[in-house]
C-alpha cells in the first residue's frame, strides 16, 4: 500500500512537471472538444437562422411574358434581379457565380399560359454548391406554391372544388422536445467528453511504462524489494487522477461553452448545467479505470515512446465504435447495453440529455462492467510486469 | 556477500550462462571481465533477481534472491547497465523515491541523502532537475540512488560506459571507498585496465561460463605472462572483444 502511494506521488508530482503531458492533459484535451463544439454548434445555429431571414435573390429574364408571376414572386418577398439573358447566357452565369439561382421565362409561355396548357420556365442553379441548393429548394417550393394557386383557381372557374385535387391532407406533428432536438447536436458531445477521459492519461500512461524503459529507469526500478502490482498500481491510479482532472475541465469547458451557445434560437434547450455535469462525472468515473488499465497495458508492451504514442493513439478510437454503431442503427438506452463500456455511457448520458429517466440498475450494471473490465486488464498489466521480458 | 551458485540461463537457442559459479567477498572488489555479449549481464541480472535461472541458485549474505527476494534485495543496491534518472525530478527528489520504496522512513531518508551527498560530492546540484545534469553527475546520483539504503553489496553493470577520464577517477574513488566500508562490491567490465586497477579478484566469463577466477596476481603468475592484458587473452584463449 506504501508503494503504491510512493508510486503514485511520484508520478503525479513528475508529469506535473511535463510539458507535455500538462498540454494534453489540462488543455488540449478538454479544451478541444468543447471549442469545436461551440464553433459548430453556433455556425449551424447561423446558418439556419440565415436561411430564414434573408430574401431569397433571383434572377429573372422574361419576366414581361409572366407579370403574374413576377407579382407573385415579388408578393413573397424575393428580390428579382431583371436581366435579358439567353438560356446559355442564363447558364453560363450560373455556372461563373455571377448568379446563384436565375428563371428563364420563354416566349412561348404566355400563349401556353392562357391556353391552360403546362408553361415552361426554366430553373438554372448549381445543385454541387450546398448553398445554391437550398436557394434552388426555396425558388422550387415558391413555384410550385405559385403553381397550385392557379391550378386551383382554374378548378373553381370550371365549377369544381379545388379539394378535389387534395385526395390526402398530411399533418406532420413533431414529436421531438426542445431537448430531444438538441440530442442530435449534442449526441456528439459525449464522445468529446470521453476522448478528453483518455486524453488526460495518454502522456502519463506512455511515461509511466514505454518512458520508464526508454530512459533506462525500469530495470534499477524493477530491482527494488517491493511488488510489481504495487508499482503498477501506483502507475494507474496517477494515471487515473490525471483522466479525472482532464474529465472534470472537460465537462466544466462544454458548461461554459453551452452559457454562450444560443441554442434556445432555434427551439433546442441543452440539458447542461452543473448539475448535470456532476452527474455526467459520476457516470463516467468507472470509464476511468478502464481506460488507464488499457492504455497501461498497451503501452507496457512498446519498447520506445514514439511506439507507445502510434499504438495508444489507436486506442483512444476505441470508445468510439460503440458510440459509432449507436448512432448507425440508432440504439436506444436498454439494460443489455449496459454492459459495454464506453456505450452504456455514451447511453446514460444521452438519456440525462434528453430528460429521461435513468434507472439505478442500468448505472450499477454500466459501472460494474466498466470496473470488471478494468480489474481483468489490471490483472493482466501486473502479470505482464512479472514477466522477465518486461526488461526489454 | 554475494555467491552464485551454477547459475544457467537459456534465451531460446543461446545458452547465455552456464554453470557460472563464484563468490564476491565483503571488503573485495570483485570483477566481472569479459567481452561484450559474454554473459555478463545475464550472470548480474540472475543475481539481482530480474531474470530466473533455469538452475542453480544465488545467494546475498546468504539469502537465496528467487526464495526470499525482498529480504535479499534490501541488502542489496544495483545500478544496472542503463542507470537512467527521472529528468523532471530533482537529483534528491530520484534518490527519495528509491529509498521510499525501500521502505525507508522520512527522517532517515533525509540523514541518509546528506550523508550520500556529502561523500560523493552532490551538494552542488543536489537540488537541480536531472534534466540538466552532466554524465558524471547524474552516474553519481544512480550510485546514490542505489546507496540510499545503505546496502552491504553493491552490484554495478558497466558502470564506466559513457563516462570521461575525470568521471571513471571519480568513480573509481568511490568504489575504493565502498570497499574501505567493508562492503561486498561486485562490477562488470570489458575493460581491462579498470579491473587491474581496482579489482581484488577478477571473475573471467567468456560465451556464458567462467574461465577463470583468481586475484589478478594469481591470474598473471598462472599464465605466465608479463602484463595483465595477454594474460587476459590467454585465458580468453580468443583476441576479440576485448579492449
Amino acid at each position: 500500500m506504501r508503494t503504491l502511494l510512493v508510486v503514485f506521488c511520484k508520478e503525479f508530482l513528475e508529469n506535473l512537471r511535463d510539458r507535455r503531458t500538462l498540454l494534453s492533459a489540462l488543455l488540449f484535451g478538454p479544451l478541444f472538444g468543447p471549442i469545436l463544439f461551440g464553433i459548430m454548434v453556433s455556425r449551424m445555429l447561423e446558418q439556419s437562422v440565415v436561411e430564414s431571414d434573408v430574401p431569397l435573390k433571383m434572377t429573372i429574364s422574361g419576366s414581361k411574358y409572366a407579370p403574374g408571376l413576377t407579382q407573385y414572386l415579388k408578393a413573397r418577398g424575393v428580390s428579382l434581379i431583371e436581366k435579358d439573358l439567353s438560356e446559355n447566357e442564363a447558364r453560363a452565369a450560373v455556372r461563373g457565380g455571377r448568379s446563384q439561382v436565375v428563371l428563364l421565362v420563354p416566349a412561348d409561355y404566355p400563349q401556353l399560359f392562357t391556353a391552360a396548357k403546362p408553361a415552361p420556365v426554366l430553373l438554372f442553379a448549381d445543385s454541387s454548391d450546398s448553398q445554391t441548393r437550398k436557394l434552388a429548394d426555396r425558388a422550387r417550393g415558391i413555384l410550385s406554391a405559385y403553381g397550385s394557386s392557379i391550378a386551383q383557381l382554374r378548378l373553381e372557374m370550371r365549377g369544381v372544388s379545388p379539394l378535389l385535387s387534395l385526395p390526402v391532407a398530411v399533418n406532420e406533428v413533431d414529436v421531438a422536445t426542445p431537448t430531444g432536438r438538441a440530442v442530435v447536436v449534442l449526441g456528439l458531445m459525449t464522445y468529446f467528453v470521453l476522448f478528453a477521459l483518455l486524453m488526460g492519461g495518454l502522456y502519463l500512461a506512455i511515461d509511466s511504462t514505454a518512458g520508464e524503459r526508454e530512459r533506462g529507469s525500469l530495470e534499477a526500478l524493477l530491482s527494488l524489494p517491493v511488488a510489481r502490482s504495487a508499482l503498477v498500481g501506483g502507475k494507474v491510479l496517477a494515471t487515473c487522477a490525471y483522466m479525472c482532472i482532464s474529465l472534470a475541465l472537460s465537462l466544466t469547458a462544454f458548461v461554459c461553452v453551452f452559457r454562450f451557445v444560443p441554442l434556445e434560437r432555434v427551439g433546442m434547450s441543452a440539458n447542461l448545467g452543473f448539475e448535470t455535469a456532476l452527474i455526467f462525472f459520476a457516470i463516467c468515473l468507472p470509464f476511468v479505470p478502464l481506460g488507464a488499465t488499457l492504455m497501461t497495458l498497451v503501452a507496457s508492451f512498446t519498447r520506445t515512446y514514439r511506439e507507445a504514442q502510434t499504438y495508444l493513439t489507436t486506442v483512444l478510437l476505441v470508445p468510439t465504435l460503440p458510440i459509432a454503431f449507436a448512432s448507425i442503427y440508432s440504439l436506444k438506452t436498454k439494460s443489455s447495453l449496459m454492459f459495454i463500456p464506453s456505450l452504456s455511457q455514451h447511453l446514460l448520458m444521452t438519456s440525462v440529455l434528453k430528460d429521461e429517466p435513468i434507472l439505478l440498475p442500468d448505472i450499477l450494471v454500466s459501472a460494474a462492467a466498466s470496473l470488471g473490465l478494468a480489474l481483468l486488464l489490471f490483472i493482466l498489466t501486473a502479470r505482464h510486469w512479472r514477466r522477465e521480458s518486461m526488461l526489454g | 556477500m554475494i555467491e552464485a551458485m551454477t547459475l544457467s540461463k537459456r534465451f531460446g537457442s543461446i545458452q547465455a550462462a552456464r554453470d557460472v559459479s563464484f563468490v564476491a567477498r565483503d571488503g573485495e572488489i570483485t570483477g566481472l571481465l569479459g567481452a561484450n555479449g559474454a554473459g555478463k549481464s545475464t550472470c548480474l541480472r540472475m543475481l539481482y533477481g530480474v531474470l530466473t535461472p533455469d538452475g542453480g541458485k544465488a545467494c546475498i549474505d546468504g539469502i537465496d534472491i528467487r526464495g526470499e527476494t525482498s529480504q535479499a534485495r534490501a541488502h542489496l543496491g544495483v545500478l544496472p547497465h542503463a542507470a537512467g534518472l527521472y529528468n523532471n525530478l530533482t537529483a534528491r527528489e530520484n534518490i527519495r523515491y528509491f529509498g521510499s520504496l525501500h521502505g525507508m522512513a522520512a527522517q532517515r531518508l533525509k540523514s541518509r541523502t546528506a550523508e550520500l551527498s556529502l561523500a560523493l560530492g552532490m551538494d552542488e546540484f543536489i537540488e537541480r532537475r536531472a534534466k540538466g545534469l552532466s554524465q558524471g553527475q547524474r552516474i553519481k546520483v544512480a550510485l546514490a540512488r542505489a546507496l540510499v539504503h545503505d546496502p552491504g553489496n553493491v552490484v554495478l553493470d558497466e558502470p564506466t560506459n559513457g563516462l570521461d577520464v575525470m568521471a571513471i577517477r571519480n568513480l573509481r574513488e568511490m568504489l575504493l571507498a565502498l570497499k574501505g566500508q567493508g562492503r561486498c562490491v561486485l562490477f562488470s567490465s570489458h575493460v581491462m585496465q579498470e579491473v587491474a586497477a581496482l579489482c581484488d579478484r577478477v571473475v573471467i566469463i567468456g560465451r556464458g561460463k567462467v574461465l577463470a577466477d583468481a586475484t589478478v596476481q594469481e591470474i598473471r603468475e598462472r599464465s605466465g605472462t608479463a602484463t595483465l592484458e595477454e594474460a587476459f587473452l590467454q585465458v580468453l584463449g580468443d583476441t576479440e572483444g576485448v579492449s
